[in-house]
């Protein structure tokens, strides 16, 4: 599903790579936590992943493209497979949850029709049902996420990458995304999830790939957060 | 659905840049009222030209009884002359070029003028005062220098003169005009560039959530910029269509309804050739959001 051959990114000519000779293959259906302190390269990446950003060196596939060689008017294309969900939840803010929901189908030109029987199925996934009219602002930060990875997930992508996405909720809520997330995974999507929570990586005992300084320096199945606690 | 979001997006960012959206409004009409001005003065232009030129003639005034041109010193002309003349004009070279020569006598000189003097003040003068001459219209009114040349030396020539002269202050005058109509239209329509640019860049700025969202999950790069790129084409269009409605009651208020009235010698343009300039400024003003929009969106809405 996702396959990193060699891939090295360097921002400026002469900085120090921000990911260096990184090869990693993610199967379809895995759930992956990617570890690792600020600055070692998770958010490369998954920019790399989203193709926000091009490799320096080596080559990247996702969902059967050649991110390489992918014309810039392919991009929407690959985006449409790839689900987002990040640490600020990125809702709009004057649209109600519902809104918020069906713009992600609305500006892929989804009908009408497919928006109305979607949505609200999305959001009963998510566990929401009842506040669709409900504004961002009047919902608490775990509700707010789920709305996120409803609309990350309402076009059902084969792979959901979620950036820090416990990273602003405490603990409690945490465990309810977890478990959303999981849900998500067991229907077959590819789940590749940046963090920092070490409770959770340990909690839930998937594959961990850990980057330290742009090096990829750990992948292991059903592992825990740090090394040193094995 | 996406026309639907695409409008619905245009009137949420005319509404959000209000002020923004209104200036443009406003500059656009100014620059292209300009624009249309200085192309309705070429269009008035052309048509007293077409109207005038095919009135007017040259003449060739020959040589009277007493003359202070040296070219004229051995008196008046002779008959020997004039039809030397009249043959350089009607089988020479020229001949392509004239299309009717028309001769004046002294008598008919002297009844032309003495009807046109109605307060007798010349009625001293004789007919044999007065200059014989060629009247000529020519084929082509633009070749008058060919055919005065030729004309100017000969034998019984006094002086070669062309009647477009009179109008030709009066052509400059617009001219001039028309060079500073089209003047203050291009510092107009660049100053409505630059504003379109900074409404655009406003426009997406204000609205950089959401196309960060659009970005994430896969919407087109043209859905993402359709609604900023119409959004500065509706502004530039509104301005384009106030520039015509302008054009328009310029021409029937100052043409139709006074000069028309006042001045009736002259043939004017009229709101039919506003109609004309019109899909022009229309263009002019969707190209000039096209350009600002090509400047601004690749920065502000990357893919």
């Amino acid at each position: 599903m996702i396959r990193l051959d060699n891939v090295s990114k360097v921002y400026k000519r002469g900085a120090r790579p921000a990911l260096d000779g990184v090869s990693v293959e993610i199967e379809r259906g895995d759930f992956v936590f990617l570890v690792g302190s600020s600055g070692s390269g998770k958010s490369t990446f998954l920019k790399l992943i989203l193709r926000e950003e091009r490799p320096t060196g080596g080559d990247v596939y996702v969902a059967g493209r050649h991110l390489n060689k992918l014309s810039a008017w392919r991009v929407p294309h690959l985006r449409r497979e790839i689900g987002a969900v990040f640490q600020d939840f990125r809702l709009l803010p004057n649209k109600t949850v519902y809104q918020n929901v069906a713009f992600a189908l609305q500006v892929i030109g989804k009908s009408r029709h497919h928006i109305q029987s979607t949505v609200p199925e999305m959001l009963e996934l998510v566990g929401l049902s009842g506040k669709e009219r409900r504004m961002p602002h009047e919902l608490s930060g775990g509700e707010q996420q789920r709305v996120a990875i409803a609309r990350a997930f309402v076009n059902h992508p084969p792979i959901l990458l979620c950036d820090e996405p416990t990273g602003n909720l405490d603990p409690g809520t945490s465990v309810g995304i977890m478990r959303l997330l999981d849900r998500i995974n067991r229907t077959g999507t590819t789940v590749l999830m940046a963090t920092h929570d070490d409770e959770i990586v340990d909690q839930m005992r998937k594959r961990v790939i850990e980057l330290r300084g742009g090096e990829l320096v750990r992948d292991q199945d059903r592992g825990v957060y740090g090394l040193e606690r094995v | 659905m996406r026309l639907r979001f695409i409008l619905g997006e245009v009137l949420n960012g005319l509404r959000r840049n209000s002020t923004m959206a209104l200036s443009v409004v406003l500059v656009t009409f100014v620059s292209l009222t300009f624009v249309g001005s200085a192309a309705l003065i070429q269009m008035q232009i052309d048509q007293l030209k077409d109207d005038w030129y095919g009135k007017v003639e040259i003449s060739i005034f020959l040589c009277p009884e007493s003359s202070r041109n040296e070219r004229c010193a051995e008196g008046a002309v002779t008959t020997v002359q004039e039809d030397a003349i009249r043959d350089v004009l009607e089988q020479g070279a020229l001949s392509d070029l004239v299309q009717e020569v028309y001769y004046e006598s002294r008598e008919q000189a002297y009844d032309k003028f003495v009807a046109n003097d109605s307060d007798g003040i010349w009625s001293s003068l004789t007919p044999d005062q007065m200059q014989p001459s060629f009247r000529i219209k020519l084929a082509d009114p633009e070749k008058y220098q060919v055919v005065a040349d030729a004309t100017e030396g000969l034998p019984g020539v006094d002086v070669v003169r062309d009647q477009r002269e009179i109008f030709s202050e009066l052509f400059r005058f617009l001219n001039a005009a028309t060079i500073v109509a089209a003047a203050l239209a291009i510092v107009m329509l660049m100053a409505a560039m630059m504003l379109i640019t900074t409404t655009i860049r406003l426009s997406a700025l204000s609205r950089r959530r959401e196309t960060e969202i659009m970005r994430m999950v896969g919407s087109s790069r043209s859905l993402i910029q359709m609604p900023f790129m119409l959004e500065g084409a509706v502004a530039a269009t509104a301005g384009a269509g106030l520039a015509v409605g302008g054009l328009y009651f310029g021409v029937r208020y100052l043409i139709d309804d006074w000069l028309r009235g006042s001045v009736t010698w002259v043939q004017y343009i009229g709101a039919q050739d506003v109609w004309s300039v019109a899909p022009w400024l229309l263009v002019i003003a969707v190209g000039l959001a096209a350009v600002a929009s090509l400047v601004t969106l690749g920065r502000y809405t990357r893919a």
